[in-house]
């Protein structure tokens, strides 16, 4: 459990005009529950799209142990435009994650995505299309989705933000129970703060010019909302 | 009927074109691009006329035009936002091209509107091996690229955030909607190619739910369109494009019933 996954060293990332982040410093332990919390436009896609390797840092660097091949990575992004009419069930969207060349899935694959369909609660509905299935539904099919590889990192990227809050709590405890039993690190990017509070152990505040890390464990509700001044 | 060689070969040729453009449909509805393959069977035209222009085949000329702008296309508008003006401005250039070849080519009206309109009897046994092989060179690729392509063309967003090729896999998916386009304009003609191309397809998810099940049955609406209306064309001896059309339009306005009675939207 105090293996590092992802070590974050001086970290900077400047794009034309705009110091995003000069000198962060973090490490994600394995099977961590870090919340990243902050307001709008701090950088917290930005931090994401240069975990997921899409971003080049400006300088310093990000570590993966092993190394970042063997870390698969699971992501559950904010926005997904599926509409009514979207046609695929539950069963076919969530095996759209499922790699290889084979046109059709094997007994082993079917296997994994008939386990992903099972923790996310989804398993009764999988025949369901997508597009109308209700919002709460829809959230875990997408987590379904991303864990279907059985990735070491699952990140969350404001996956809450649309759900009441019942729905919030039925997800993020799928997810808390993800982190317990399978080990997956979670990194968990909200607004939310009380949920925050409520799952997470590490928590990253990030404010323009200003980031600190943290364990969550004692901090109020209040103190998280000074050190990330939302 | 199949007693005539031209008949037989515009069956065996229409059913290819079936299988192929009731596979890509379905992808093509998924990706939004319905508009494109208007555009292609547009640009195909144009590069009917331009083979005609060099002493080629329409065939090969129709190929390349539609190959090097789906291209274009594809390196122009990766992003969404851009797509609908830039396919615009590309279908705008080639069909000047094609009204400038063709009137360059000294070719008579009559061959113009064959091209657009597609003509069965034009159809001769090298014709059904060229799309034979054109049918089987895009079923292959396809089925090789079959997973990939699913994702990006069911989820983008996901496919981008689990580092698949996105841009490289739409320039590819282009590619072969080119081909499908050129290779079904020898029998419906280019202007209706789009129809074989988005309402199967557009039918079927009304239907059925998988990605597997949806080229099943969206192959049935194509196949059973070509093949009826190549039937009803020989008996009457009026258009197969008209029947073919009117065929997929029904197919079509029966799935949005059946979805309003189903689901009530």
């Amino acid at each position: 459990m105090t293996a590092p996954l992802i070590a974050v060293q001086h970290l900077g990332i400047a794009f034309p005009n705009n110091q995003v982040f000069k000198d962060l410093s973090f490490d994600i332990q394995r099977g961590d529950f870090v919340t990243v919390i902050g307001e709008n436009g701090v950088g917290k896609t930005t931090l994401i799209r240069a975990l997921l390797g899409m971003l080049k840092p400006t300088s310093g660097q990000i570590k993966y142990f092993p190394n970042k091949k063997a870390i698969k990575v699971g992501y559950v992004p904010q926005f997904r435009n599926l509409d009514q009419e979207y046609p695929l069930t539950i069963e076919d969207f969530v095996s759209l994650n499922m790699r290889g060349w084979r046109p059709w899935l094997s007994k082993a694959e079917h296997r994994q995505v008939d386990t992903a369909l099972r923790v996310t609660n989804v398993k009764k509905i999988k025949q369901r299309p997508l597009g109308m299935a209700s919002g709460g539904e829809k959230q875990r099919a997408y987590l379904a989705q991303a864990i279907v590889q059985a990735p070491q990192l699952l990140i969350l990227d404001e996956s809450t933000a649309s759900l009441d809050n019942e729905m919030k709590y039925e997800l993020l405890d799928l997810v808390q129970n993800l982190n317990q039993t399978s080990h997956i690190t979670v990194l968990f990017i909200t607004h939310d703060l009380p949920l925050a509070k409520q799952y997470a152990k590490h928590y990253l505040a990030l404010r323009p010019g200003q980031q600190e890390f943290g364990a969550m464990a004692g901090m109020s509700v209040e103190q998280l909302k000074e050190v990330s001044d939302v | 009927m199949f007693s005539l060689a031209f008949m037989r070969n515009a069956y065996l040729a229409g059913t290819f074109i079936a299988v192929i453009c009731g596979t890509i449909g379905v992808f093509v509805i998924a990706r939004n691009l319905s508009f494109l393959t208007h555009t292609l069977s547009e640009i195909g035209f144009a590069g009917a006329a331009f083979g005609i222009f060099m002493g080629w085949t329409a065939l090969s000329g129709m190929l390349i035009f539609t190959v090097i702008s789906s291209v274009i296309v594809g390196q122009m508008s990766v992003k969404q936002s851009r797509r609908e003006a830039s396919i615009s401005a590309i279908s705008a250039l080639f069909i000047g091209l094609g009204i400038l070849f063709l009137s360059l080519s000294n070719q008579t009206s009559s061959y113009a509107t064959s091209i657009l309109f597609g003509s069965v009897i034009g159809i001769a046994a090298g014709d059904v091996l060229r799309v034979a092989i054109l049918s089987g060179i895009v079923l292959l690729v396809m089925l090789g690229l079959y997973r990939p392509l699913k994702f990006d063309s069911f989820d983008a967003i996901g496919a981008r955030v689990s580092g698949l090729w996105t841009t490289a896999i739409s320039v590819v998916f282009l590619v072969l909607v080119a081909m499908s386009v050129s290779v079904a304009a020898q029998i419906v003609g280019s202007l209706l190619i789009f129809i074989l191309l988005t309402l199967p397809a557009a039918a079927a998810r009304y239907f059925v739910h998988t990605v597997s099940k949806m080229i099943g049955l969206s192959i049935l609406f194509a196949i059973v369109g070509v093949w009826l209306g190549l039937y009803l064309g020989y008996v009457t001896n009026l258009p197969v494009s008209f029947f073919i059309a009117a065929i997929e339009c029904v197919f079509y306005f029966t799935a949005l019933g059946y979805q309003r009675l189903h689901v009530g939207s």
